[in-house]
């Protein structure tokens, strides 16, 4: 039987606003399929998302779902997760969202470890506002800001999340949507904070001024642009030149997550003792 | 039931207040002279099973206080100005998504970074109006260490009622005075929270946001079987994103009427020996300690005056003041830290111009002194 979508989702919010052939929409069905085989109930989790394209996401989900200001999803979701440790909590952001405005956040929801899941819609531009330059913007593609080009580096986010002390991180692409669906699973059954990178297109605001102006062009360069980690690990420095590994690249299991430490912080004040660590 | 008399100052009794209203997050950020409202509840809150979070920056103390609320939770955030200005952004957010929260301000020098360690009464204009776009904010202002404790309460249970931000405005005096001060009974506080409105019903027949054009929406916990939208963006009855000419203005008109229809609920002031009075003195906040100070030395030369103390400043209690004007004429004298915010208010409900009566600025970031107020009175207002 055909997996049924239209459980999880609010059909009447559908048509998606998203475009023809949109990634957004691949990263939705995987994201559904992964809390359908976790079995993760709607009344127990909360999808947050903030603005851009990506900002869409949590209205079409059935469940618990904030729109929030741009930026701000980690900031957010750290207080609905801190007011209700048992609940899943769940963070969409764009690369405009996550990395340029709201870096802060994202920075500081991985080093606390703190058991929200966040899903990184990289499509490397600010597609909704149409073309300005974005944090993954690669160098010398058009932006509606860098139109001869972009020279501003580009920021590998999965890099950013392993500095600043996130326990699960991983890669993934919508060209790969089973793969996507499996990463989604691992990540969202991970204790701690789980950074999923996924690459998806946007081939109308990124693809049509850098020759890639239909999905297919944009993702068969999403592909060109990655590896599985798996290759990755066996390449020179020299072969990994513009290059970005896919899969899981961060397991850390031990590390102590942040409600369970915030608990023993109660505990010490109820017992007038100090935290152990 | 028999009040508690402790020793505390303005922002450890806005902290305790908090917990004992039933508060159970705060997201904050350090900043002076608020500082102490997060280190008195960081002891408090994880007592009681509530969590306090020093965060990032006051952008994501706001939003995580925000967060937790929309979840269900009383929740609270507490700065300066220069975190309200940080705020801004989030506060509209609360305001239209109408989400309960309240927000402490602990007024210093301003603008800018200012004088982080001086007194200034100079928030109060930025507290009617945080955010871009239109909206309507309830601004609460204690004038003394028990208002310190009895309005943070109060801005709790009117955030539940009205389902928005709801501003407490301290200032660096009231904020670090340290003096005795006699709190209602914990069983008083209890007995008195009246928490948001939920609905009871089929979850399919829940529509959050649709509710009489003077009413705020009714916004059930999470996770209780009632899924719904949050967003920033303007709303339908259900939740979810319109551009609906006719639904955008229903909504941005009743998030002004359910405030301006229940002034009754929120206006609150003191009238102090005005009963044979024959001059007015206007003050509220710190401001009001040396002003009631000033009445009393007069008093005791025989002058007849008394002192109009509003506590809810926004929104203002215009009827009352009209009343004022058309007892008092121009024997005003009106008095606060900065260069005359609330001065506003006062000539839009009374129709007098600031020059028509005495006034008394100052925002150098040192008070007024009870001395200086009645050598202004004398050469002036007598």
């Amino acid at each position: 039987m055909a997996f049924n979508y239209d459980e999880y989702l609010r059909t009447d919010k559908l048509p998606t606003l998203w475009c023809w052939g949109c990634g957004d929409g691949v990263i939705l069905k995987a994201f559904i399929r992964a809390i359908d085989k976790l079995g993760i109930k709607k009344d127990d989790m909360c999808v947050v998302s903030g603005i851009g394209c990506s900002g869409r996401f949590s209205s079409y989900i059935d469940c618990n779902t904030v729109h929030t200001t741009h930026g701000r999803t980690v900031a957010y979701a750290t207080g609905i997760k801190m007011a209700n440790p048992d609940k899943h909590v769940f963070c969409i952001a764009g690369d405009g969202d996550a990395l340029a405005i709201g870096g802060n956040h994202t920075i500081h929801g991985c080093r606390r470890n703190i058991d929200i899941n966040m899903i990184l819609i990289d499509n490397f531009i600010y597609g909704l506002t149409n073309s300005q330059t974005s944090p993954t913007t690669p160098q010398g593609m058009w932006t509606v800001t860098m139109k001869r080009g972009n020279i501003d580096p580009t920021f590998d986010a999965c890099k950013l999340a392993e500095g600043a002390g996130a326990s699960f991180i991983a890669r993934e692409k919508v060209t790969e949507p089973r793969k996507l669906e499996k990463v989604f699973v691992e990540a969202f059954k991970h204790k701690g904070f789980s950074f999923v990178d996924v690459f998806s297109n946007c081939h109308i605001n990124l693809g049509r001024k850098n020759k890639m102006g239909s999905a297919m062009a944009n993702l068969e360069w999403i592909d060109e642009i990655t590896v599985s980690k798996k290759k990755y690990d066996a390449m020179s420095e020299e072969e990994r030149k513009g290059l970005f590994p896919t899969g899981i690249l961060k397991q850390d299991t031990e590390a102590p997550e942040y409600t369970a430490l915030y608990e023993k912080v109660k505990e010490a004040w109820q017992n007038n003792t100090k935290v152990e660590l | 039931m028999s009040k508690r008399e402790v020793i505390s100052s303005g922002n450890d009794l806005a902290a305790m207040a908090a917990v004992d209203a039933g508060c159970r997050f705060f997201g904050g950020y350090p900043i002076t002279p608020s500082s102490e409202i997060m280190h008195t509840i960081s002891d408090l809150l994880p007592k009681v099973g509530g969590a306090c979070m020093q965060m990032e920056d006051e952008i994501a103390g706001i939003c995580a206080a925000i967060g937790a609320s929309m979840s269900g939770v009383r929740a609270m955030t507490a700065t300066s100005g220069p975190g309200i200005s940080l705020k801004a952004e989030n506060i509209g957010l609360a305001h239209i998504a109408e989400v309960p929260l309240v927000i402490v301000n602990v007024m210093r020098g301003g603008p800018s970074t200012g004088l982080p360690t001086r007194v200034q009464q100079g928030d109060v204009l930025q507290a009617k109006n945080p955010s871009h776009g239109d909206l309507k904010t309830i601004v609460l202002c204690p004038g003394t260490l028990e208002e310190c404790y009895t309005e943070t309460v109060r801005a709790f249970n009117l955030a539940d009622r009205f389902m928005q931000p709801v501003f407490v405005l301290l200032d660096e005096t009231l904020g670090h005075m340290h003096a005795k001060a006699e709190l209602p009974s914990l069983q008083e506080v209890e007995e008195g929270i009246k928490l948001r409105r939920q609905f009871v019903g089929d979850p399919a027949d829940y529509r959050p946001y649709d509710v009489p054009d003077d009413e705020p929406a009714i916004l059930n916990p999470m996770f209780k079987g009632y899924r719904y939208h949050y967003t920033g963006l303007h709303h339908g009855p259900t939740g979810f994103p319109t551009e609906d000419a006719e639904i955008c203005d229903r909504l941005i008109k009743r998030l002004f009427n359910k405030v301006d229809a229940h002034v009754d609920e929120i206006e609150s002031y003191e009238e102090y020996m005005l009963d044979d009075a024959e001059y007015l003195v206007v003050a509220y906040g710190s401001a009001s300690l040396a002003a009631r100070e000033a009445v009393n030395r007069l008093r005791e030369e025989g002058v007849k005056i008394g002192m109009f103390r509003p506590i809810t400043l926004f929104p203002a209690p215009d009827k009352k003041m009209k009343e004022l004007k058309e007892r008092f004429g121009n024997k005003v004298f009106m008095t606060e830290l900065n260069m005359g915010q609330y001065v506003e208010a006062f000539e839009r409900a009374t129709g007098m111009h600031r020059d028509e009566f005495v006034t008394l600025f100052k925002a150098n970031g040192r008070p007024i002194s009870p001395a200086d107020m009645i050598a202004k009175i004398k050469d002036e207002l007598l």
